[in-house]
């Protein structure tokens, strides 16, 4: 690879051994994808998957302080994913306990992330790019971040160009403002490997269709065709947050980092099917196929006729449009069951800020929420599920991202607001 | 009978390990997330999606794979089994290494005792051939001896 006099400086050790080695480390990433040069990072803002503090990951934060002593700051500001847990949802005493156990390290890691110059204390989500939180890349930004929901996001919704980085590699690129030039960075790296024909008689949930791209094209690129006959071609609130949540579970099953969804996301607009590869394969996804993707994900509770006791929504975490949907769809299933409170504890999950504006701007929402004992919290469902205490736990949800790392119960949308709201699953009351 | 396969040294090293086989994408959170701690001493796989490897030991195996899928924290994810002992010795890609593949063993390279050599490009074939037991002799130079047990 070939450095420029700022980063050959680097390499030669100009600003201290700890720079050297974040050069090094990044360079070899690079050249194993044939990256010929770094190029500088030009969103404002950096985004990174550590949030949690767990126990696991000591090693991270033993190099995070490595980095922080030899003086290999962050050159900008950035946010995080989500906390592992918060006060106020649902968990026996064991189990907060446990949490405190198995998180042990989030203080040493939010000090960390201080020193190193964190947005603020609200900063943990994994939906940065929400107007509340404002960390939103401009289209052809080159970025640097990992957490593969905002990647996939990132790219194809906003068009900035981010490879799918690991956790610490994202905090390096930060560090030394580059990043290797390769891959989704690329014009060629963009282009798509799968026409996906989507052919159902009604638009499928988002994480159905996600799900079923990411077992398709694994780390390929896709161009979609057929979404906009229902989602139109304008990226509003509601469709942005459709993509958010197909984008996630393609990311999950598979390894999608990009998609292209003609005449809506911004590259196919303005580039149309120039961005397929000759090449390509075609799969049309029905309404067979999502219900054979959803029949598929194994039920892994321990007790599978038992009862769920907690409702996660919101992974990833929603925005304030779904948070106010959302209240609507659980006020409405609760009325149609005669219902004033709901069944199955439920918490919704969202960033600190999103929740703090949802609050202010929608108060009677909020109020109503709360008074159907619905939480809304700023934690991660996913590391909800890390702590043994709640493995057992019969968690249900509409996330695929959460049904995959976890023993959750997926359910559709429709159903999981009916089961929740009504009290009842399989013919017998919770 | 040994099989030799020819691949790209990522991460190049020697090493000699038995085979953990996989023939579809190897989740590194799903299945690495607590190795390590208290809560997966002894670095069992833990992917309940992935029934051909879930509850089997990944400390000092040759993981042979098609690629890895799912959260970009895969690679400090691999670098943190590897600084408890619990990673893999080796990782043997049929195809091309993904980005968090290579982000963690280049992790390790560089910041870690324990590096994890990864070798790919190995090809269909390597997969078809690699049964779970396996003897394997990875050379610095990307060749993969395939031993029976």
């Amino acid at each position: 690879m070939i450095l420029n006099d700022e980063l050959q400086a680097i390499k030669d050790g100009r600003q201290g051994e700890a720079m050297a080695k974040v050069l090094n480390t990044l360079v070899m990433y690079g050249e194993a994808f044939g990256a010929e040069r770094m190029v500088k990072i030009t969103g404002d803002m950096g985004h990174a998957v550590i949030g949690t503090g767990s126990l696991t990951w000591g090693p991270v934060f033993d190099l995070m302080e490595e980095l922080i002593a030899g003086g290999a700051l962050p050159k900008q500001s950035f946010t995080t994913d989500p906390r592992g847990y918060e006060k106020g949802v649902p968990a026996s005493a064991a189990q907060r306990l446990m949490f405190k156990l198995i998180f042990s390290n989030q203080k040493r890691m939010e000090d960390e992330w201080q020193r190193m110059g964190i947005k603020d204390e609200k900063a943990y989500t994994c939906t940065a790019y929400m107007d509340e939180v404002g960390n939103i890349p401009k289209k052809g930004d080159i970025l640097g971040w990992a957490e593969s929901s905002a990647v996939s996001y990132a790219n194809s919704v906003i068009g900035a160009r981010c490879n799918r980085n690991s956790g610490i590699l994202e905090l390096m690129s930060n560090i030394l403002g580059y990043v290797p030039e390769f891959g989704l960075l690329t014009d060629e790296g963009r282009k798509a490997d799968w026409i996906i024909e989507v052919k159902c008689d009604k638009l499928p949930e988002p994480q159905l269709l996600g799900s079923a791209i990411g077992f398709k094209c694994i780390e390929d690129v896709p161009y979609i065709k057929g979404l906009d006959k229902w989602v139109g071609t304008e990226l509003t609130q509601s469709v942005k947050d459709y993509l958010k949540d197909m984008g996630a579970a393609s990311a999950s099953n598979g390894s999608v980092g990009l998609y292209h969804v003609e005449n809506l996301t911004p590259e196919a607009v303005e580039l149309g099917e120039s961005l397929i590869k000759a090449a390509a394969k075609t799969f049309v996804i029905d309404d067979a196929e999502i219900a054979r993707v959803k029949a598929s994900y194994p039920v892994t509770w321990t007790d599978d006729e038992g009862a769920p006791e907690i409702a996660f929504c919101g992974c990833p975490h929603f925005s304030i449009l779904q948070l106010k949907e959302w209240t609507e769809r659980f006020s409405e299933g609760l009325e149609k069951h005669g219902r004033k409170t709901v069944a199955v504890p439920t918490i919704f999950c969202a960033a600190p800020d999103v929740k703090d504006r949802f609050e202010k701007k929608y108060p009677i929402h909020a109020k109503r929420l709360k008074n159907m004992g619905v939480t809304v919290s700023g934690l991660c469902p996913l590391s909800y599920t890390s702590n043994p205490l709640t493995e057992k736990t019969r968690i249900i949800t509409a996330s695929n991202k959460l049904r995959y790392y976890s023993k959750a119960r997926f359910f559709s949308e429709d159903e999981l607001v009916d089961i929740v709201t009504g009290g009842e699953l399989n013919g017998k009351d919770l | 009978m040994a099989r030799t396969f020819k691949g790209r040294p990522v991460v190049p090293g020697n090493v000699s390990a038995e085979a953990l086989v996989t023939h579809s994408g190897f989740n590194t959170l799903a299945n690495l997330k607590t190795a390590g701690s208290f809560l997966n001493k002894k670095g069992v796989c833990n992917d309940h999606n992935n029934p051909e490897i879930y509850g089997k030991l990944m400390p000092g195996k040759a993981l042979c794979l098609p690629e890895t899928i799912g959260s970009t924290t895969g690679g400090m994810v691999l670098y943190c089994a590897s600084c408890m002992g619990v990673g893999p010795a080796c990782m043997l890609f049929s195809k091309k290494a993904d980005t968090l593949a290579v982000a963690g063993a280049v992790l390790t390279a560089n910041w870690s005792e324990h590096p994890i050599v990864l070798v790919d490009g190995l090809g269909d074939e390597f997969l078809e051939t690699v049964k779970e037991g396996d003897r394997i002799e990875v050379s610095e130079d990307g060749t993969v001896m395939v031993l029976d047990r």
